[in-house]
């Protein structure tokens, strides 16, 4: 193993330490994951933008500072790649459309900020599904990323890209963002740790907004330690987000390195634990509890009835919100502009541009959020969607009345084949039967991988849900698995993904093409 | 109640201002009725005495103090991402016949 | 354009009883706009800024930026609400109300709609011949402002025949508070002057809150106006029109008059009015029509999640309502008693929209007699000729100055007048100006027994009628007198020592 394969298996933490030892520099760190982007992205398809020169530079001045005796943070000079939802000064965002294609923001995002004031390195940006819509990156604008254990698969969605980006060993950290399950799902998929935190632990200012009332930004990682490190860095209270929690944050990476289940209780949601769920997933889920019963957790089963309607709520409200977030594309100020041939009024320049400019599930959801809350519909559609979020969060309540943590597979399934899905959009919409929940009320959501299924070999995830700001349980009971697991493993799962070869990716392409 | 014609459709593409084509249309028409089939089951669990949740996180009272922010563009960077500007405004097609 | 017919306005009035609504929009003036940290061009220090110099991220609507309240505004907001004998909500928030127009940043305009943040109240107006109404206020809400258009090409300058449009976002979030009155029915002809006293009110109130700059020709005020006829005898509303555009208070009472006149004709000609917007021309006196109301107005509100909701506490309400100033009808009731002036004198002030000037030259230290004379009297005049606010000439110090300064005698009101438009030329103060000029009045009775005693002996036959007690002949000496002096002598004076050397020999 060359030492640039080396630096790229790191985990963040343990690349940090190097980095603070001297051991490596930034530039060297930064350049390995740079070639490992140019080796396997072209099959992976996890970026849209590769930073390249400007990461370089980044990381020569974090490798000064060092030299200079600077006080770091703890994550300085390990890179990181940025789903492209999120705006970055200088870097093209599209929040994966053809209605922004080009567009580079004038100003950062607040999680983009702070993991620069924190001395990460962006690599670049990161595909996703069009506008964050979608569970498997098939509706980017800019084709689909593949899953580095199966080029044919999917990577889950939205943010495929950081997902996929973290588990081909192109970057050790990606952010992402989560508004029905986007950052858990392709978690799940990839073998690869993602969190969502407490609504509002994250500001969504520069969050190019999917659903504001359902969007958070979170870490994608491959280890538990990792996800804890980059969210101490990215959560705080920001001015800019109204919705931003005020409160301070007890450490995240704190509550890993002490992870201990003993007496813990953790709650199984009875709804999803049913034969909807593929077997092997169920199987792994199962084991998954069993490990954590026998060091002393206590596993119960709960109930929580409402859950059945979260899906029925999440796609009324997020398409009524969507509808409405997506309007400022219009051709006017940023982004795509079409004029219908000879000419037009505005009114039909903005009607071109976003027929042109969006893609066939952007206008399937904006056209039925419009709907959903046109005059006489409101209170049938969006208004009940918002009761039945009343109900999902009373459900959570009397759960967490008993248990301190409640667990669900992450996804029914695993990794689907690209296009297997495409145009059944509401078999697409099943995916986030077990994530959604925990955005309609706001709490927060780990997925991490507890082994491959048997039936196919592929990653299976399962999900922590905690109450709302109790962010630093999933860390525990997280933490707490990943090392019972490694034990028995003997290793991280990643190391039984395929690699990568250049011989197998020179196939891939030319079959892709 | 999830019976949703093309009309309809159309009308919605127009309040949403995107010029879909009679297929997208049509495609759309059959698509939405099924997507709301299965969601209109909201309606039937969300009862009066149920309130309805807009924030998940409830808080209120979120104010800012009535000071100039550091997010101010220049005018380079407010016109920077424009389809068409004349240096220091926004051009966009003429809008006849309506006016608000 | 077609013809429009009118129909005689008391004829109109004969047939129909107009019933009207207003909503007022007043742009605050807080430093900052009300969902983003950009200056507020709303606010004097602001005005006038380069187009697109005055935005954020937000401001523009750029994908990722959120809003966040500005808390200044609610403030201001309350204050105006309590003014306007409003209730506070207990709890108010925004919505997101969704409409497509190049000059709406984020193609929906935060504002308030089923909770709005002050409802129910009731404003008193008192018309120029005057007559009082209680206005019902059926809502204040709090909504940011949309940007400005300016059309190209064409020969008009008008959006018809534009070839293109040019935005300039600096308006874009001016926090805005929208006063909508419920019907006001009873006006009957005094339907036009009742608009415009009513947004001549508002303009006190906000003024005298402070919280707008309250200019009409900036924009800072703006009214739609309601109309709507219904025959008499009938119990339900007619279908109304929406005249908006309306820029200046003599406006709203043309848009009014006009709109009762124009629907009127219709009506009588049994045709019916169409729900509309429409809008008002200044050059022609007449509105037309934007426009129709229909279906397409779906705005498809909903609650805005990107903001929470506004909670003020009881003790922020009554520390808002204990900082309010008087009410407007209050304070003329109040002043109107304290200056001691008939009915007609306070209703000449009142109308001549001088008041405020008038109090503040009453602080100054005028008597109000003088200060009325001075503001209604040449102050009027020059700023008629000048096509001026009486406001914008002469500062209420200055008048003020300068009436002490003719009741001290050093002035006559002949040489104050002069000292007056030396004011108004910007030459200074006007005891500066009758120091730099030498206007003081001559009141060295040697000086003015040489000047009479000359006068008297140039013009014999005078002296003689004098002399015969033909007082009145007095007149062309004192005359010559005043010439002599160049004016700088107090003619009661000189008449009186006219008389008293005529008869001294």
């Amino acid at each position: 193993m060359s030492h640039g394969d080396e630096l790229i298996r790191l985990s963040a933490a343990d690349l940090a330490g190097r980095l603070a030892a001297g051991d490596v520099s930034s530039v060297e760190a930064t350049q390995a994951h740079l070639d490992r982007i140019g080796a396997v992205d072209g099959a992976v398809h996890a970026f849209l933008h590769v930073a390249g020169e400007r990461a370089l530079d980044t990381a020569a001045d974090i490798d000064r500072r060092r030299a200079a005796g600077e006080s770091l943070g703890e994550l300085a000079g390990v890179p990181i790649a940025i789903k492209d939802v999120l705006v970055t000064e200088g870097m093209p965002s599209t929040s994966g459309s053809r209605i922004l294609e080009g567009w580079i923001p004038p100003y950062d995002a607040t999680p983009v900020r702070k993991v620069r004031e924190a001395g990460l390195v962006p690599l670049g940006k990161t595909n996703m599904d069009e506008f964050a819509m979608g569970s498997s990156t098939e509706h980017s604008a800019y084709g689909p990323t593949h899953n580095p254990w199966d080029l044919e698969r999917i990577p889950g969605g939205s943010g495929g890209g950081s997902a996929a980006a973290v588990a081909a060993f192109e970057a050790p950290l990606a952010l992402g963002s989560d508004t029905g399950g986007s950052i858990r799902q392709p978690a799940h998929v990839t073998g690869t740790v993602g969190v969502k935190p407490t609504y509002g632990a994250v500001s969504r200012y520069g969050s190019i907004a999917l659903a504001s009332s359902l969007d958070q930004i979170g870490p994608v990682t491959r280890t538990v330690l990792d996800a804890a490190l980059l969210q101490d860095v990215i959560a705080g209270h920001d001015p800019h987000d109204s919705t931003s929690i005020a409160d301070p944050w007890p450490s995240m990476a704190d509550a890993v390195r002490r992870a201990d289940v003993a007496g813990l209780r953790i709650g199984v949601v009875k709804e999803l634990d049913s034969e909807g769920f593929q077997a092997g997933v169920r199987q792994r889920f199962h084991e998954a509890l069993d490990l954590l019963e026998r060091h002393g957790a206590e596993i119960v089963e709960v109930s929580t009835p409402n859950f059945e309607h979260a899906i029925a709520a999440y796609y009324l409200i997020l398409p009524a919100e969507a509808s409405s977030n997506l309007a400022k594309f219009d051709s006017v100020r940023f982004g795509l502009r079409v004029t219908p041939e000879g000419g037009g009024t505005v009114e039909q320049v903005m009607s071109a541009t976003r027929e042109a400019g969006f893609g066939p599930e952007v206008k399937r959801r904006i056209i039925l959020g419009t709907y959903a809350l046109s005059a006489g519909y409101y209170d049938a559609y969006y208004g009940s969607a918002q009761k039945v979020r009343t109900l999902v969060q009373r459900d959570f309540e009397s759960a967490f009345a008993n248990v301190d943590v409640l667990a669900t597979p992450t996804a029914p399934t695993t990794a689907f084949k690209l296009g297997e899905k495409l145009d059944d959009p509401l078999a697409m919409y099943l995916n986030d039967v077990a994530t959604i929940p925990a955005n309609l009320a706001g709490v927060p959501g780990i997925s991490l991988p507890v082994g491959l299924a048997p039936e196919d070999g592929l990653p299976v995830g399962i999900q922590f849900l905690a109450p709302a700001r109790q962010d630093a349980r999933l860390y525990n009971v997280g933490g707490a698995l990943e090392q019972l697991l490694l034990a028995e493993w003997g290793g991280p799962l990643l190391d039984r993904a395929p690699a990568l070869t250049t011989h197998e990716l020179l196939a891939t392409e030319e079959g892709a093409v | 109640m999830s019976e949703i014609s093309a009309e309809q459709v159309a009308h919605l593409a127009n309040l949403a201002r995107i010029a879909l084509t009679e297929e997208e249309i049509a495609h759309l028409t059959t698509e939405l009725g099924q997507i709301m089939q299965a969601v209109e089951q909201v309606s039937r669990v969300a009862t009066p005495d149920v309130p309805p949740t807009s924030h998940p996180i409830p808080l209120q009272n979120v104010f800012r103090d009535d000071v100039v922010g550091d997010n101010v563009l220049t005018v380079e960077q407010a016109l920077s991402g424009a389809p068409e500007h004349d240096g220091g405004r926004f051009v966009v097609s003429a809008i006849l016949g309506e006016e608000q | 354009m077609a013809r429009v017919e009118l129909m005689d306005f008391d004829r109109a009035l004969e047939l129909f009883e107009p019933v009207i609504g207003l909503e007022v929009h007043v742009e605050l003036n807080t430093a900052t706009k009300m969902f983003s940290p950009a200056p507020n061009p709303a606010n004097d220090a602001n005005h006038g800024a380069e187009p697109n110099t005055l935005v954020t991220p937000v401001c523009l609507g750029l994908p990722g930026s959120l809003p966040v309240v500005n808390g200044e505004a609610v403030r201001k907001s309350i204050s105006l609400g309590l003014a306007l004998g409003c209730e506070i909500a207990p709890s108010s928030r925004f919505a997101r109300k969704n409409y497509f127009y190049p000059d709406l940043a984020k193609n929906y305009q935060i504002s308030q709609y089923d909770e709005p943040i002050a409802f129910d109240g009731e404003v008193e107006v008192e018309l120029e011949n005057g007559r009082v109404f209680r206005v019902p206020i059926e809502r204040a809400h709090m909504e940011e402002d949309a940007g400005k258009l300016t059309h190209v090409g064409g020969s008009t300058g008008r959006i018809q025949g534009a070839e293109y449009s040019l935005v300039d976002y600096n308006r874009a979030g001016v926090p805005l508070v929208e006063i909508v009155t419920r019907p006001v029915v009873g006006a009957e002809a005094d339907a036009p002057a009742l608009a415009r006293a009513y947004v001549s009110t508002i303009r006190d109130i906000a003024l005298s809150l402070g919280i707008s700059e309250a200019r009409m020709e900036r924009g800072n005020l703006r009214c739609d106006a309601n109309v709507s006829l219904r025959p008499r005898g009938q119990e339900q509303f007619g279908t109304r029109t929406e005249t908006k555009n309306v820029n200046s208070f003599r406006s709203i009472e043309r848009a009014v008059r006009y709109e009762i006149q124009r629907q009127a004709a219709i009506l009588a000609a049994g045709g019916i009015i169409t729900q509309e917007t429409r809008h008002w021309h200044e050059d022609t006196g007449s509105t037309s029509p934007g426009r129709p109301k229909s279906d397409a107005d779906d705005y498809r509100y909903f609650p805005e999640p990107d903001l929470l909701p506004v909670v003020p506490s009881a003790e922020l309400i009554e520390e808002l309502r204990a900082a309010l100033p008087e009410a407007p009808a209050a304070r003329r009731r109040r002043l109107k008693q304290e200056w001691g002036f008939s009915d007609d004198e306070f209703q000449i002030v009142a109308n001549s929209g001088m008041l405020n000037e008038l109090a503040a030259t009453v602080a100054a230290g005028a008597t109000p007699a003088a200060a009325r004379k001075w503001w209604t009297g040449e102050i009027a005049r020059l700023a008629n000729a000048a096509d001026r606010d009486a406001s914008s000439l002469v500062s209420p110090t200055h008048v003020a100055e300068l009436a002490q300064l003719v009741e001290a005698g050093t002035l006559t009101d002949r040489l104050a007048r002069q000292v007056l438009e030396g004011v108004v030329a910007g030459e200074g103060s006007p005891q500066e100006i009758v120091d730099a000029r030498g206007l003081a009045v001559v009141s060295d009775d040697g000086a003015l027994v040489a000047a009479i005693d000359e006068a008297l002996a140039a013009q014999p036959d005078v002296l003689a009628k004098i002399r015969d007690g033909k007082v009145q002949a007095a007149g062309a000496v004192i005359g010559a007198v005043m010439k002599a002096m160049q004016g700088k002598a107090d003619a009661a004076r000189v008449r009186e020592l006219v008389l008293e050397r005529a008869n001294a020999e």
